[in-house]
Formats: C-alpha cells, structure tokens, sequence
C-alpha cells in the first residue's frame, strides 16, 4: 500500500475563490508507471499534478508524495508552455535545476551536454529561447526536468499547442525517455489518442468538481513504435475509452 | 543606411536654412543668430561654459544615479509588502505630480547647500519611471517561472538573482531611457529657479546671465550644449538597452 510514488485519498480542493476543483479525488501510481489524467476542460487535472507536485495542499483528504520529501529534486514538473527563462540559453535553461541544488556550471555540464543530446538539441546549447521553434523549445523543457533523473514526472498537457506531426514524434521521445530513466510519468492531456498511445492506465475524470470516476488499463507491450497507432490494440482501446469518457460525462454521473 | 542618414540630412537642411533665413532677411544677432555664429560663440566661450557644463552633468547624474538606487530600492519594498506599497505610493505620486518649479523655491530653503538642493529637485522629477517601472517588472516573473523554483526549492536569493532581476530588467530600463531625460531636465530646471547664485553655477544659470544681457548667441550656445547632453543620454541608454536585451527581449528584436 505504502509503496506508491504518488497517492491521492479522498481529496478535496477548494480554492480561496470558493471554486471547488476537486471533490473525493482518490488516485495512486506506482514507481515507474505512467498514468495519464484525462477529462474534460477544467475538471481539475492540472490540480491534482499541482498538488502532487507540492504547489497546492489538499482543502480535505491525504496525499503521498514521497518523491517530494527527497532533498535532491525527485519531482520534475513540465507545463503546457515550455515556460523557458528568456534570457537564458538552452545550456543554462537546462541547467537551472542543478543550479539551484548548488552544482556549479562545470559541475552540471555533463549531465546538461547528454540530457540535450538525448531530446537532439545537442548542437543548440547556445541558443536563446527565442530562436527556437515551438517544439524545440517544449524539448528544452523536458530536457530541463529530465536533468535531475526525477522519480517523478509531471506534465500539464504539454504538447497541446503543438502540431500534430510534432506532437507524435515527442510522444514518441518521451516514451524512449521514460523507457531509458526508471520514473513514473503523470500526464494530462485533452487527447484520448495521446493517452491511449502513451499510457499504461488512462484515470478518467468526471466535470468540475472533478474526480476520478473510471480506469483504462492500456495492455499493450512497449516500446510502441509509431505504427502502434494502426494496431487492432490501440483501435480496440480508444474505442474502450471513448466508451468510458462518454459514460463519465452522462448527467448522472 | 536609410534610417541613419534621414535624420541627419533633416537636420542639415533645418540648419542651413535657419543660416539662409537669418542672412537674407538680416536679422540681428540679439533677436536671431545664425548657427554658424551660435558654433563661432560656443568655440569662444568654451574655457568657461565647459566649467558651467560640467556642473550641470554633475547635478544630472548625481540625480540618476540616486533615482536609480531610490527607485529600485522603495519598488523592492513595495514588491515585497503591499502594505508598505499602499501606504507610499500616493506619496510618490503626490511628488511626481508637483511641478518642480513650484516646490523648488522651498526646497532652496530648507536645504542649505544649493549642490544638495538641486540633486533633490532633479531626483523628484527623475525616480517616478524607475520606481513605477521597476514594481511592475518585479511582479512580471512568470507564475510557472515562480512554480518551478518553488518546486526546486530555490532560496530567496537565487529566486531574486536568477528569476526576478532578470524578469524586472526589460522594465528597469525602459524606466532609465525616461528618467535619463527627466534628470536633466529636473537639473535645468531646479537652476533656473536657483538662479545665479552660488559659487559654482550650472548652464542654466549661464543661460539666465546671458539673457539679462542679451548675447543672445551666448544663450544658444549653452542650449546647444544642453541639447547634446540630452541626446548623448538618450544614445547611450538605447545603446545599454541594446547590449543588455539585444539577444532575448522582443523590445529590441527587429526583422
């Protein structure tokens, strides 16, 4: 029981603006999993990697969050913008983590130089935010969270404002890093195709005040090369999880 | 090579037909001079307006590098307590919108030393940019920014060096390129109104005697002086503004 890298126990969040995001949401994910959170607009997904994070405490209920009692950053947390220091390169973007742990910049640079070859921004270490296209930069944001060899990865729809062609082939990436690095992956995303394609468990969540109110198990082995995305099992489950979004919706849910 | 040489044929032509303007119709050099008189004047003249010129580049800088430190200083105090913010700001707008002629004569008496007084006066009338500027840059750190280093755990000073330093800095100095021209203008200013007095005296004051004896010359000679102040300050802070901004902030990229 006590073996979970995150856990939500009936947790509420009520914001000081009486919005109530979350009522009874109840979650767990296992070291080394990934689990995408999936529902509609505003239903309270961001919150729950909010505070799974750490950056909100729950109005009611219990959270685990061992990752984040950790001294080193255990917790790595990637938002829909790439959210990149404008005034710094990639090599210092990345490095910013690091940098606040205390590594000097000759201490890092290792680390730093094999995390950008590993999202292929080898040759633009020098670069400025500002010189690179949208996905590009979304790939210094997930080199930067990646730096620390996190436990835990939290990502708030991060290729949402991506195009498709791109989209896919960072969704691809992420699953080679997650293979590589033995985290767990939080993922929200508005896509049931993104979800099917990336996750082990797709939690699905009911309209505001949300919580979780169905479970997709996606049994399909990886590594999922692109054309997982023809297979009779990836069809099969985004049939299962229209299926389940649709009933999460009904109004009497 | 367009935007560069505009400006300065406009100028030439302005200039010689003010020259053309003065020697056909036969102005008298005490109502208009010409500008190759008013240059004549300021190459005579130079050993002592250079003294007066000098001072006044003393006051406005004095200022500058005052408003710089006060501005930053109290917008560091109002980012940090609201409270401190809603109980100052009125006062620093109340100063801001005084006319500094109006509130110079007083500063004049209750400040012994005419140098302090006329650093205070240039000061009021140069820190409100940077101060106002400077609360808003601090504020305009990016909430994922400030989520990041929370979730990292970054110490006040690294989230004041690393995030809101560089945050507030396209603010700073769009703050500076205003108050570099608002301190010479309070410098002037303040010493029209102190007048002549004074051992040392600035070119305002140059400008005054010259007027109350009619070398006109004189008078734009010590305006042109002023002028070039005004516009060097103006360059080298576009030219700081390029060097500190130049690779990252949107203010300074062109295509």
């Amino acid at each position: 029981m006590n073996d979970a890298i995150v856990s939500l126990e009936s947790v509420d969040k009520r914001f000081a603006s009486g919005l109530q995001a979350l009522s009874g949401t109840s979650l767990r994910v296992a070291p080394g999993e990934f689990v995408t959170l999936i529902g509609p607009s505003g239903c309270g997904k961001s919150t729950v990697l909010r505070l799974a994070a750490g950056l909100e405490a729950p109005s009611a209920g219990r959270i685990g969050a061992p990752a984040l009692a950790n001294e080193s950053a255990q917790t790595a947390f990637v938002f829909q913008e790439p959210t990149l220091m404008p005034w710094a390169s990639v090599f210092d973007n990345v490095w910013l983590p690091l940098r606040l742990a205390g590594d000097s910049r000759a201490a890092a640079r290792e680390r730093i130089e094999a995390v950008l070859a590993a999202v292929g921004l080898g040759e633009f270490a020098a670069a400025f935010p500002n010189e690179l296209s949208g996905g590009m930069k979304m790939r210094v944001s997930i080199a930067r969270a990646l730096v620390t060899r996190p436990q835990l990865l939290l990502m708030d729809e991060p290729f949402a404002a991506l195009d498709e062609f791109t989209r896919q082939k960072l969704n691809s990436d992420l699953l080679e890093a997650w293979q590589a690095q033995s985290m767990a992956v939080m993922f929200v995303t508005h896509s049931l195709y993104e979800a099917v394609f990336l996750s082990q468990r797709v939690l699905v969540m009911s309209a505001r005040p949300g919580r979780v109110v169905a479970e997709v198990a996606i049994d399909a082995p990886y590594p999922r090369p692109p054309a997982f995305r023809s297979s009779q099992a990836y069809l099969q489950s985004c049939a299962a999880l229209t299926q389940a979004l649709e009933a999460s919706q009904a109004p009497a849910a | 090579m367009k935007h560069r040489a505009l400006p300065l044929l406009t100028l030439v032509a302005l200039l010689l037909g003010w020259e053309a303007l003065v020697r056909i119709a036969q102005i008298p050099h005490y109502t208009l001079p010409a500008p190759s008189l008013v240059l004549q004047t300021l190459a005579a003249n130079f050993g002592s307006l250079a003294g007066s010129w000098w001072f006044t580049l003393k006051i406005t800088f004095g200022a500058l590098a005052l408003a710089c430190t006060g501005g930053v200083l109290i917008a560091s105090v109002f980012a940090l307590s609201r409270t401190a913010e809603a109980a100052l700001f009125p006062i620093a707008v109340v100063l801001q919108v005084t006319p500094i002629v109006a509130i110079a004569p007083l500063i004049l008496i209750y400040v012994e030393s005419t140098t302090a007084a006329l650093l205070l006066c240039a000061w009021i009338v140069a820190f409100f940019p940077i101060l106002s500027n400077t609360v808003i840059g601090l504020r305009a750190a990016d909430p994922n920014l400030r989520d990041l280093y929370r979730l990292y755990r970054a110490t006040p000073w690294q989230r004041l060096r690393l995030l809101l330093v560089p945050s507030a800095l396209p603010y700073f100095v769009a703050g500076l390129k205003v108050s570099g021209g608002l301190s010479l203008i309070g410098a002037v200013t303040a010493e029209m109104v102190a007048g002549a007095a004074g051992r040392e005296t600035g070119l305002a004051s140059r400008i005054l005697e010259a007027s109350f004896r009619t070398e006109t010359p004189k008078m734009f000679a010590a305006l042109l002086l002023l002028v070039l102040t005004g516009v060097l300050i103006f360059w080298s802070f576009e030219a700081l503004s390029r060097a500190l901004l130049g690779r990252w902030h949107a203010s300074e990229q062109s295509d």
